[in-house]
Formats: structure tokens, sequence, C-alpha cells
């Protein structure tokens, strides 16, 4: 059990006990500064996997930006930000069987993965990550055509947004 | 001689010689040492504002015709502690009502969000907290946590104009992002990576003549970032008691306090680093202590011009604000940005690829987007003029008298 392993452990019970508690915490705004944690910890998570550009991207952009939409959205749209009356309804139980279900389905269908096991493979010697990952995001062998059609989704989306919040003369 | 060179390193080589000769595992040795230097580092930044906080009141004093703190210590240099003093006896109130977990968690986020930046910021060659190769983006995702503080602060408080206070922030904040990304992805053209130091060492011409645009970008947006005079709406006196700070008393109002203070500083140090060259100067690779000295020269000169801007300038309302930034900031940035990348790419595609021609290019470029945009806004203020100065008829009768 070595450093790494241990602060591994660390931020991995901190993630999943942060997300239980998103969906758990009786206030909204407390869900949202719980999902904050959870973030974070999957971006401590890219840390360790040598990915110094998606852990940084993940708190640009699920914290700076995500999270405080949502924090608004739920600031903006309730008068009273205590959830009232039962945090469940009456078909929890099935919900939950699913959910184990999917979560032991899925552990299966992954253990039977081949790298399920493997160590993490150390980055080549004198490899740039991130400008290989700059290359590979423009390169027509790689990833150019996902990365359009991102781009595309995204300006559709803004185009939307300004539309719909335009005010009629 | 080799401890006056560059005292940080040769005591962090030491102190790791130590630890190992105590027969400690090479890589706990390393954990400790950074703690270590983590801590300083943090205490250190924090230690600066007691003297930013001085030189502060003492020039808002000047401007304003008075002499501004001058009983503790010569010119009243040790004025602050005693506020400290002053502070830490003050009661904690926590108000009825207020979520007190996210009430308490907000200071110290705020203050530590600040303190992060220094995590990357190169004092000398030799002196960095950290050199990642995405230290560009570190600055901006740091500065995303230093909003959440100022929302949970606001919200916490159970109080509408904390509230208030909060949502012009996000409003404030994360609009003014945008020309600061756009403003920062200049440098990291012109220098060819993200990481800070690098960046630091790649400004032989410093960024600030390749691309005198971008630094005033920078350095506008980064003013809206640290929310204050012209830009401090979230906690405008007048319209909303103190914004989002409203409830907070004691140290909790002290940390706020402390660090807006040093958020300014760390701006104008961000300035200084990537636009005004660094620890670049004479003799600064050889002597890292020189490199320290220049920076902070620069930083402070920087820091002045921060201070001077929020003691002369009155506020903006809020629509001029978010005018401002959409309507103004945020195209530049784009053109700029295109403009630089078009420039440096066709350079760099032509082989004419010497520092001089890039220099003479790209600052023509700037001149160019200053010139056009100066140009704009005459022509636009020209129109606006003639508009109100048309003749208008006083009082006109409506068009179908009512009769009967």
């Amino acid at each position: 059990m070595d450093l790494m392993q241990i602060s591994f452990f660390i931020f991995a019970v901190i993630t999943l006990v942060a997300a239980f508690l998103v969906v758990t915490a009786k206030s909204l705004v407390h869900s949202a500064l719980w999902l904050i944690v959870a973030l974070f910890g999957v971006g401590v998570l890219y840390v360790f996997l040598d990915a110094g550009f998606f852990a940084v991207a993940q708190v640009l952009i699920y914290i700076g930006a995500i999270a405080i939409l949502i924090i608004f959205a739920v600031m903006l749209t309730r008068k009273d930000l205590r959830d009232a009356g039962s945090q469940h309804n009456t078909i929890w139980p099935f919900a939950a069987l699913a959910a184990v279900f999917l979560f032991v389905g899925l552990f299966f269908v992954l253990s039977s993965w081949a790298s399920f096991t493997t160590a993490k493979p150390g980055l080549l010697a004198g490899a740039n990550a991130l400008s290989d990952l700059g290359q590979a995001l423009v390169s027509p062998n790689a990833y150019l055509l996902p990365f359009e059609l991102a781009s595309i989704l995204l300006v559709a989306a803004m185009i939307g947004a300004i539309y719909v919040s335009l005010i009629k003369k | 001689m080799e401890f006056l060179r560059d005292p940080i390193t040769f005591i962090g080589n030491w102190l790791e010689g130590l630890l190992l000769g105590w027969n400690i595992a090479p890589a706990a040795a390393t954990v400790i040492v950074t703690l270590l230097g983590a801590f300083i580092l943090g205490t250190f930044s924090l230690a600066l504002v007691v003297f930013t906080i001085w030189m502060e009141r003492k020039l808002y004093a000047r401007i304003q015709d008075r002499l501004g703190p001058n009983r503790v210590g010569p010119w009243g240099i040790l004025q602050t502690f005693p506020d400290m003093v002053k502070i830490f006896t003050k009661e904690y109130i926590t108000p009825d009502g207020a979520d007190k977990a996210v009430y308490n968690l907000a200071p110290i986020l705020t203050v530590s969000a600040v303190i992060l930046l220094w995590a990357v910021i190169p004092f000398a060659p030799t002196i960095v907290g950290s050199e990642i190769n995405v230290g560009i983006l570190y600055i901006v995702a740091v500065g995303a946590l230093g909003t959440l503080g100022i929302i949970m602060a606001g919200w916490s408080s159970n109080n509408k104009y904390a509230l208030l206070g909060a949502f012009r922030t996000v409003s404030q904040m994360v609009s003014y992002e945008v020309p600061m990304v756009l403003a920062l992805l200049v440098p990291v053209l012109l220098g060819r990576t993200m990481g800070v130091n690098s960046l630091v060492e790649a400004q032989s011409v410093w960024f600030i003549v390749l691309s005198p645009l971008a630094a005033f970008l920078f350095f506008l947006s980064a003013q809206a970032e640290i929310g204050r005079a012209p830009f401090d709406l979230l906690e405008a006196e007048s319209e909303l008691v103190a914004g989002y700070q409203t409830e907070y008393s004691g140290l909790k109002f002290g940390m706020f306090y402390v660090g807006e203070f040093l958020h300014a500083f760390t701006v104008s140090a961000l300035m200084a680093t990537l636009f005004l060259g660094g620890w670049r100067g004479p003799w600064a690779e050889q002597w890292p202590m020189l490199g320290v000295a220049y920076f902070f020269v620069k930083t402070f000169i920087v820091y002045f011009f921060v201070i001077v801007l929020r003691i002369t300038m009155p506020r903006l309302r809020i629509d001029q604000m978010l005018n401002f930034n959409w309507k103004l900031l945020t195209p530049i940035a784009l053109v700029l940005l295109i403009g630089t990348a078009l420039v440096e790419k066709t350079l760099q595609s032509f082989g004419l690829d010497s520092l001089g021609l890039r220099t003479i290019i790209n600052l023509g470029m700037n001149l160019l987007i200053i010139w056009g945009t100066i140009e704009i806004l005459r022509r636009s203020a020209h129109t606006e003029r003639q508009q109100v100065t048309e003749p208008r008829p006083v009082a006109m009768a409506p068009n179908t008298p009512a009769s009967d």
C-alpha cells in the first residue's frame, strides 16, 4: 500500500459519500454543493491518471459553470428551498432493486474486461500529452468529426438560448 | 555564496538531505518538503496583505487629500496590526435562519481560492510552487472556486441583500470570465505553451509589447473579477448594504476583506508574470534572488494602477457593466484571438519566425484593431449625437381628439 493508493482510497471514499449525499440531502442547494464535492473528487481521479488537462477542465467546466448554473436555477425557481414532504415516492423499492441490478450487471461486464485488473500504464518517455491531445482533436484520423459535431451542437444550443430569451417587439 | 544566490532552493535541498539522513523514505521526504513549501507560500502571500492594505489606505488618503493611517509605526505602516487585533476580538454572529455549515465555509473557500493561485506563480526561474503544463487553465479554474464561495456566502446568509449581491456576482464574474480567458489565450499562442513559468521564459520580448491589447483586456476583466470599483456592484454600499458579506462579522468578515485585497495583489502578480516578463531582467538567470526582486517591482507597479483605478472611478450601473463586457470587450477579444492565431501560424508556415518580425507584425495588428475599434465607437457616438440633436416637436395633439 503506497502513498498513491492511500490517497486514491481517501478521495474515492469522499467522492462516493458526496455522491450519496447528493441524492439524500434535504435541501436542493445542499445537493448541488455535494455535487460539487463529488465532481471535484472525479477531478482528483484524473490527476491520478496523469491527465492534468482533464482534471483542470473538470473543475473549470463542471464546477465553474455547470454547478453554479444548477445552484442558480434552484435559487431562482423555488420560493422555499427546503423540500416539503417525503423524499421518496411509493415505488422506491423497485427503483432500489433496479439500481442494484444495474450495478451488479455493470460490475460483471466490466470484470470480464481484460483491463479491469491491470495497473495504469505509464506515459511514454518524452510524450507531451497536452499537445498530443490538441493534435488528436483536429486530426482527421482521430477525433475531428466528433469535435466539430460537438461544436455545432453547442452553437445550436447557444442560438436557441438567444432566440428563446429575445424580447418580441 | 550559494545560499545568497538562491536561498529557497538551498534550504529546500538541505532539508530534504536532512530528512533522508534520518532514514525517512525518499517519497515521504518529498511530501514533507512540498507540504512545508505550500504552507510557507500560503502564509507569505497572506502576510503580504498586511503591507498592501497599508499601501492602499495611504494612497487612498493621499488622493482624497487626507493623511491616512499615521499613528502606529513610521508613516503608520504598522496600522494593520491593531486592526487585526480588533477584528480578532469582535463577536462572531451567525444570523438566525442562516445555513450554518455553508455560512462558515464560504469565507474559507473565498480566501483559499485566491491563495491557490500563488501555487503556479513563478517568483524566479528556480522558485516556482508547481510548474504544471496547464497553468493558464488552472488559473481560470481556480477563479471559478472564488465565485462559488461568494454564492455560498450570499445564499446562506438568509438575507435578501446578500442574495442580490450573489446574483450580481454571478452575472458579473461569469460574464467577465469570457474576455479574460480569451485574453489569456493570446500569451499562450505567443509563447506556444500553457505553463506559467515557460511563458515567462518565452518572453524575451515582453508580451505587453507583442500584444498590448491583450494586456489591456486582461487588466480590465481582472478588475471585474476581483469586484472592486468601478466594478464593485456585488457589494455596492448605496444599493445593497454590503452585498454578499452583509451578515458577516468579526474574523469571518476579515477573511473576505483579506481575500479581496489579496486577490487584487494576485491579479497584479499575474499581469506582471504573463505580460511584463515576470522575473525576467538583467542577470536574473544567474541570481534568482534578483528575479524575485524584479517580479515584485513589476507587481507593485501594476498594483499601483489597480489602486488608482479603484480610487478614481465611479461605480458602473449594471446594464453599463454588462454592455461594456458583451458589446465591447468580448468582440475585441475574439477578433484579437483570431488575428493572433492567423499571424503566428502564417509566419510560422512561411518560415519567417524571427522574433523581430513577429513583434512588429503582432504589434501592428494590435494597433490596427485598436484603431478600428476607436473608429467604430466614434461613428456610433456620432449617430447617437445626431439622433439626440434632431429637432423634435415639444408637444403634439393626439391624432383623433376625443369629442363627445
